[in-house]
């Protein structure tokens, strides 16, 4: 069996990519995709943890299905707003959305 | 318990639902003529809900402990109901414009379903719960903040909120999964979570993140930088919504959470929160200072005024809560009554700078004096609530000895008193005959609204009675 440790190296990585990539993408439909690198990270997590550690219960994969849910609905609704940016603007750059600062 | 004890144990959660349902099928059917009912008909409905909400309910347990409601949990509630309530009077003059008129009912369907979502988040057993109350309270927020579709502002404003509200709560539901990692087996419940929460590596990184998810959506200092920008390009009502309801909800979440589940590492929260303190008061007042927006100034009082809220929250006594809840009611009145005037104004001239308040007195003597009495209560000035409220929360801070906390916490009420009397200035003294804001003539509703809260900004401080209803039920880290 592949030691646990193994996962949490994957899993460790993949939040801090989504983390780097949600700071320095300039397509804001890329910050999503690495917000849903984010969320991968924690699924696998729960179920690494749930598998491995309390394997006659269900609760880790039960949280992740939700969080998977969850994550298709934040998705939607950001992607309604980004959509609503592009007829604005004709752009979905970052640094297009710049008329609110200071 | 069976199945239907367990669903009517949930009151408040199930009187919302019914309004939500009730408000979708009405604005489905009613006739066309009766369009414009339906702002009586959902302030009407929610103030029955406001008034159940203050029956006194005892302790319940439902779901197998996934939901827990104690008579803390409801006075929350109410506080919660409070703010709403004020805000659905005062954004009534908003929805009769001509670009939101006709999807008006969906702002109150979306506004109770954020208010649904604050509900599980604050009476959850269970992190899951917590999880999915927290993205109930976030979505429908972030398609409310985009409402004025035609205006580039508010859509900005909407991605800016949807993309860092979804960031966060990534942060937070890693936090939980490493809770979840050292949880024993036992589940994500909130007692199992308490009993194993030893000052582990794994306890601890999971709690950093939790807490740092938490503060993006209290927007605490490190953690604020998306506050200003949305805040100033929302719909303003939506904005006294953001900057009331929705953050003193997570910052009841919070405390919950921390005082149920984390109280076995209050040396390390301690330090955390300490900093968070330190770093919201100041910085939110130091950037105040300098905002020509009305909103956009507000946005940095709200930061700086979550700073003293958590003060009652880090003592971790009883008193400390029953503090930090009067300091949200508080809060609450009077940022609603500055946003009523602020939100009036916008929408009947378009007007948000500071300097377009010069000579407001002259123009509209009420208006004016109501926003002053309203600044003044934030500032802390003594016959008002706002002084009481800093009173209390001042003092649990010293009762655990925080001395040079609270030294730093007086120092920067004294500079935020120069930027609230920087309004008060230019609606007094300021002279602008020419571009001077006419003479407003308010609705009803929000005429209402301005009443509640100038009663409550001048009552609550001299009830003494609803502080001690309150510390009746608080508790300390258990």
């Amino acid at each position: 069996m592949i030691p646990i440790e193994y996962y949490f190296v994957i899993s460790t990585l993949m939040l801090f990519i989504g983390v780097y990539g949600f700071i320095t993408r300039p397509n804001m439909l890329a910050m999503l995709m690495s917000l849903e690198l984010i969320l991968n990270a924690v699924n696998i997590n729960f179920a690494v943890f749930n598998r491995y550690l309390y394997a006659d219960q269900l609760e880790g994969m039960f949280f992740s299905l939700f969080s998977i849910g969850i994550a298709a609905a934040e998705t939607a609704v950001a992607i309604a707003i980004i959509i609503n940016v592009f007829r604005h603007e004709k752009k979905i750059e970052t640094n297009e959305v710049k008329n609110l600062k200071y | 318990m069976n199945y239907l004890d367990n669903i009517l144990a949930m009151r408040a959660e199930l009187l919302v639902v019914a309004q939500i349902i009730f408000l979708i099928i009405y604005d489905l059917f009613a006739p066309k003529t009766a369009g414009k009912t339906i702002d009586f008909v959902s302030c009407a409905l929610f103030l029955v809900i406001t008034a159940v909400g203050f029956i006194p309910q005892a302790d319940v347990e439902a779901f197998g402990g996934m939901y827990l409601s104690s008579p803390i949990t409801e006075i929350m509630k109410s506080a919660l109901n409070i703010g709403v309530i004020l805000m659905f009077l005062q954004s009534k003059m908003w929805l009769n414009s001509e670009q939101i008129a006709h999807k008006r009912a969906e702002v109150y369907i979306l506004v109770l379903s954020t208010l649904l979502g604050m509900y599980l988040m604050i009476s959850s057993g269970h992190f899951l719960i917590f999880y999915i109350g927290l993205e109930m309270a976030s979505l429908p927020l972030a398609a409310l903040i985009a409402y004025n579709k035609y205006s580039y502002n508010s859509v900005e404003a909407g991605v800016k909120y949807i993309l860092m509200a979804a960031f966060s709560s990534g942060l937070l539901l890693f936090g939980i999964s490493l809770l979840y990692g050292s949880s024993g087996g036992a589940g994500l419940y909130f007692e199992s979570v308490r009993a194993l929460a030893i000052p582990s590596s794994l306890t601890l990184l999971g709690l950093v993140f939790f807490l740092a998810g938490m503060a993006f959506k209290i927007s605490l200092v490190p953690f604020h930088l998306w506050t200003a920008d949305v805040y100033q390009g929302a719909p303003t009502n939506i904005t006294a919504f953001l900057s009331v309801v929705s953050k003193s909800a997570a910052a009841f979440a919070l405390m919950l959470v921390l005082f149920k589940v984390f109280p076995a590492l209050f040396d390390y929260w301690e330090y955390v929160v300490y900093a968070l303190i330190v770093a919201s008061i100041t910085i939110g007042n130091l950037f105040a200072m300098r905002q020509k927006n009305m909103k956009r100034f507000l946005a940095y009082s709200s930061i700086s005024q979550a700073g003293y809220l958590l003060l009652g929250m880090l003592a971790g006594t009883a008193f400390g809560m029953t503090s930090a809840v009067y300091y949200v009611l508080v809060y609450t009145v009077a940022n609603l009554g500055i946003f009523a005037i602020v939100s009036e104004i916008e929408n009947r001239t378009g007007k948000t700078e500071i300097s377009d308040y010069n000579g407001l007195y002259k123009t509209n003597p009420y208006l004016s004096v109501g926003m002053m009495l309203f600044l003044f209560s934030l500032a802390g000035i003594p016959p008002f609530a706002g002084f009481f409220s800093k009173f209390f929360v001042f003092a649990a801070a010293v009762e655990k000895e925080y001395y040079g906390l609270v030294f730093i916490a007086l120092i920067n009420t004294v500079l935020s008193l120069y930027y609230y009397l920087l309004v008060v200035k230019a609606m007094f003294i300021g002279n602008d005959k020419i571009t001077a804001i006419a003479r407003l003539k308010t609705n009803g509703y929000t005429k209402t609204a301005l009443f509640i809260a100038l009663a409550g900004t001048l009552l609550l401080g001299l009830l003494s009675c609803i502080f001690a209803y309150i510390e009746d039920f608080s508790f300390g880290l258990m």
